[in-house]
């Protein structure tokens, strides 16, 4: 049973984008990954466009006190189980905004994140990289 | 005699025969698309990978939302699907089946999508089950027209009796009035199944997914199924009715025929907006349904 979740959960990671405060560039890097010339289709990453279909959060930008409450609604509206994928620095360790005032911190401190891919903004290569040795971890 | 009928509704042709190869049939359209698009594409497993995950995920109900017509509507939506399956694939040996029901069934499953969409208590549903519901009384009336045709031609509107007439004077659709009809069930089946010119109540770039946003786990897997065994059973029917039935081997070219141009027209066109397909399908396809049924009377 739990082996054909994981088998699952492997073959078909659907994804959903959380645009959390970023300053763009690694949202259109993830966008970059979904086109043809990528092909992600082939492992079965789908990117869908509401979180109660998705298994894994792609999470882009610094958190901040505004971005908080929203960022961690969507992770309870979405099914478990969940991967949660911290892409670019700002998401991994804040980056250069670490010091400001209304920054409350890297995303691990608030959700249980699985892969850190950092990078500013991190290659689509990079990206694909680090999908699938969140994957084959499982 | 019951064990038998159980058997039809959940082995053969019924759920798991029509379930299993529709997803295949999900595979084959994935795949010509990923082939349009130079690209390679999802393995064959996919399909099977994707319902299997959905199957074994927590199923949410949203928060307020009424559960049991939340969680009901989508059953509907593919219990109405596999009898309507059942009742073609048997009419075809034994049953007498009737068009009128199975005109009805095939009206469930927009009813599953709007009742689902109302009901889950998210204003993009909501505007997605009211674009459905427009669509719905938009490609109807065309496909209605459409399937007078074979009716006024053999004269019955019972199953057998236009498989019987197409087998005595061949198929309906060698006929100026046929081809006419064909073209204009296409157009319907291709809203039916929600493809892309008129895939307008699921618009993913405005309303994210719909009537089907607020469903996750074995909900949205039971809209998912209802949608392959439709992507199955539509061509299907279009073969009964226009194209001589589907005792013959032809039929596997003349299924792969439809279902590619399914295909390419969902790949080749951008989506339209409501009242452009309301027009479109009223106006342009509804007058042609008129003159199909004036030639179908006059015998051509
Ligand atoms: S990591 Fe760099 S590119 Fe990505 S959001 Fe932060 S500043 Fe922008």
């Amino acid at each position: 049973m739990k082996d054909l979740r994981v088998w699952g959960l492997k073959k078909s990671p659907w994804v959903f984008h959380v645009a959390a405060a970023s300053c763009n560039n690694c949202d259109i890097e993830i966008l970059d990954v979904l086109t043809p010339r990528f092909d992600v289709e082939r492992f079965g990453i789908v990117l869908v466009g509401s979180p109660r279909h998705a298994d894994a959060l792609l999470v882009t930008g610094v958190l901040n006190r505004k971005s908080l409450p929203r960022v961690l609604r969507v992770y309870e509206q979405t099914p478990k189980p969940c991967l949660v994928i911290a892409v670019g620095t700002c998401a991994c360790d804040c980056h250069m905004f670490k010091d400001s005032y209304n920054v409350v911190g890297p995303y691990d401190r608030h959700l249980p994140v699985d892969v850190y891919i950092p990078g500013c903004p991190p290659k689509p290569e990079a990206i694909i990289a680090g999908v699938v040795k969140a994957l084959s971890k499982l | 005699m019951i064990l038998k009928a159980l058997f039809n509704f959940l082995i053969f042709p019924g759920f798991l025969f029509m379930v299993l190869f529709g997803l295949f049939l999900t595979w084959i359209d994935r795949k010509v698309t990923a082939r349009i698009q130079w690209r390679k594409g999802p393995p064959i497993y996919q399909p099977y990978a994707d319902a299997l995950k959905l199957l074994l995920k927590e199923t949410l109900v949203p928060n307020g939302a009424p559960k049991f017509l939340f969680l009901f509507s989508p059953l509907l939506g593919l219990v109405g699907v596999i009898i309507a399956g059942v009742i073609l694939l048997s009419s075809q040996f034994s049953f007498t089946g009737d068009l009128i029901v199975i005109i009805y069934l095939f009206a469930l499953p927009p009813i599953a999508i709007i009742i689902g969409g109302s009901s889950s208590k998210n204003p993009l549903s909501a505007v997605g089950a009211s674009r459905e519901m427009t669509l719905y009384f938009g490609y109807e009336l065309p496909f209605l027209l459409a399937l007078l045709v074979p009716v006024i031609k053999s004269g019955s509107i019972k199953i057998s009796q236009i498989l019987l007439y197409q087998e005595n004077f061949g198929p309906i659709l060698y006929s100026l009035s046929g081809v006419l009809a064909f073209i204009i069930a296409l157009f319907s089946v291709q809203a039916k199944l929600g493809f892309v010119p008129f895939d307008i109540p699921e618009a993913e770039q405005e309303i994210m997914a719909g009537p089907l946003l607020e469903y996750s786990g074995v909900s949205l897997l039971f809209f998912k199924l209802m949608r392959a065994a439709l992507l199955f059973l539509l061509p299907i029917f279009l073969i009964i009715l226009f194209w001589g039935g589907i005792k013959t081997p032809w039929v596997i070219l003349k299924f792969l025929f439809i279902l590619v141009l399914l295909i390419l027209l969902k790949n080749t066109n951008p989506r339209l907006r409501i009242d452009q397909a309301l027009k479109f399908f009223w106006i342009i396809l509804g007058l042609l349904g008129v003159v199909a049924v004036i030639l179908a009377f006059n015998r051509l």
